[in-house]
């Protein structure tokens, strides 16, 4: 059809930025009452891994480049949503806060970006690119000895993705990372609150541990795709750029 | 299958109240709170939605009318979940009566009610026990609608409902919501073995019947206190008439 083609540039110029076609969707288990899941045109890519394992680098380099295509997209993060992020924020601050409280509190703050970004974007034939998804929710809560069938009905409400990248690099490397940018370990990312260790070097190199091996143990239930962390930054784009292509122009 | 705290052998236990808004169940339990505390009982009374940390959350979502029936669910879990596992629990490990005005039955209920699976929401509150008394507090519709439709005109969004999209009128909304509601809960009465309070009752019969209840089925003579109690300088309750509940 020739209306696709922008008026005042001639065909030769402008390649046809190809539509894809929408995926077979479905929820993880219950969903999100009184959704369409067939509705849903646009992609769900999401990137997981840990801190200073390169996530926001590549997602940044592939919005450009989704956008450079003509493909909408919209990004979405762990903490990011209108409903509770300011007071998860601040009540993380404190660390007083159960694991089962902090777990529903990121749950509340998922489902909310979920309902309202990811699902409209998706309706609306965007790319939603997720800077980390369920899985490190989850992961966060096994390490933590939380019950797993608890932690997986809770997020039963989730969206199956239509890829899900980890970038795995080693704790060690991670801690390098980690010191470059921001001279000091997050509280956090280091586990500090399960208290593997008293010293937060130790910890941080344990926990990151611990959250490799859920991952991977994950990867069989979820089927991530592991993306080898440790290359240049050009290398794991081009790499993610090709799998991302494979979705794209996947056949229905 | 859920246990209650005596099945789990703790040293406390809780007595919960469910029923509608307008039920009259948090006069009951307050009477109750006041009666056990001035004999000297250790008891500590908790309020469904209270939590300090998550309320602020909670009542910009409802004032914004920012939540789904999921979003709306999570975020009393969570609420929940912080009352329970930091003072619930603690409570009732030291031996304490602990008094609910409301417990995990009003989101089975309420979230049902707004289109949650039913299964999803009793997989999310399944890390909670079952109180060892709930008493459910079984006013007729009409009595409970007046109730609050008497003192209080000004309805508030999702406490009406409104998020249903059952009617363009608050007050028709908040009829139709809480006769859903009432639905819900007399279907699990059986299955959590409801103490069914009849709430057409005068204040003072109702009081009675649950404090000779509660000395039946607890041995009060174990919560006998030291003289200290952390919910013994409460603030009086805030009453419909002069003040808006608190609640939703």
């Amino acid at each position: 059809m020739e209306t696709g083609i922008s008026r005042g540039i001639s065909k030769g110029h402008t390649k046809r930025i190809p539509v894809p076609r929408p995926s077979q969707r479905r929820f993880y288990g219950y969903g999100i009452p009184g959704v369409d899941v067939n509705k849903l045109a646009g992609k769900l890519i999401v990137v997981e891994g840990a801190d200073g394992s390169g996530r926001s680098t590549q997602i940044v380099k592939l919005v450009d480049w989704l956008e450079e295509c003509g493909h909408g997209t919209v990004q979405v993060g762990l903490k990011r949503s209108t409903l509770v992020s300011a007071e998860l924020e601040q009540a993380q601050q404190g660390n007083i806060l159960s694991h089962t409280t902090l777990s529903l509190f990121y749950a509340t703050d998922f489902a909310d970006q979920l309902e309202n970004i990811i699902i409209p974007a998706l309706r609306a034939g965007f790319m939603v690119l997720a800077d980390r998804y369920i899985y490190t929710l989850m992961a966060r809560d096994i390490v933590r000895g939380m019950d797993e069938q608890w932690v997986k009905n809770v997020y039963s409400i989730a969206l199956v993705p239509d890829a899900v990248f980890y970038l795995n690099v080693s704790p060690e490397e991670l801690v390098q990372r980690n010191v470059a940018k921001n001279a000091a370990l997050d509280y956090w990312e280091s586990g500090m609150d399960i208290g593997l260790s008293r010293d937060i070097f130790d910890c941080f190199v344990q926990y990151q541990r611990l959250m490799a091996k859920e991952f991977e143990r994950m990867q069989n239930s979820y089927g991530f795709t592991m993306v080898d962390g440790h290359r240049s930054v050009a290398e794991i784009y081009t790499d993610l750029q090709k799998q991302i292509e494979l979705v794209l122009n996947k056949p229905a | 299958m859920l246990k209650t705290f005596a099945e789990l052998n703790f040293p406390g236990r809780l007595i919960a109240v469910e029923g509608l808004d307008g039920s009259g169940k948090s006069t009951q339990i307050y009477l109750l709170k006041r009666w056990l505390e001035l004999q000297g009982h250790r008891v500590y009374f908790s309020e469904w939605n209270s939590s300090e940390l998550v309320k602020a959350a909670t009542s910009k979502g409802k004032k914004r009318e920012l939540l789904s029936p999921t979003t709306f669910s999570l975020i009393h879990a969570t609420d929940f979940a912080d009352r329970y596992d930091r003072h619930l629990v603690p409570l009732l490990r030291a031996g304490y009566l602990v008094l609910c005005d409301r417990y995990i039955f009003t989101a089975y209920a309420r979230d049902t009610v707004r289109g949650c699976p039913p299964e999803w929401v009793r997989g999310v509150y399944n890390f909670a026990a079952l109180p060892d008394l709930t008493f459910f507090f079984k006013a007729s519709l009409e009595v409970s609608l007046n109730r609050i439709l008497d003192g209080r005109p000004q309805l508030k969004y999702f406490e009406a409902g409104m998020d249903l999209r059952l009617s363009t009128d608050p007050y028709e909304s908040f009829r139709i919501f809480q006769g859903r509601i009432l639905e819900q809960y007399l279907a699990m009465s059986a299955e959590f073995k409801f103490t069914v309070i009849d709430a057409n009752q005068s204040v003072e019969d109702q009081q009675n019947l649950v404090r000779e209840l509660l000395s039946d089925r607890i041995d009060l003579g174990k919560f006998k206190g030291n003289g200290v109690y952390p919910s013994r300088a409460s603030a009086p309750r805030k009453n419909k008439w002069r003040q808006e509940l608190v609640e939703e």
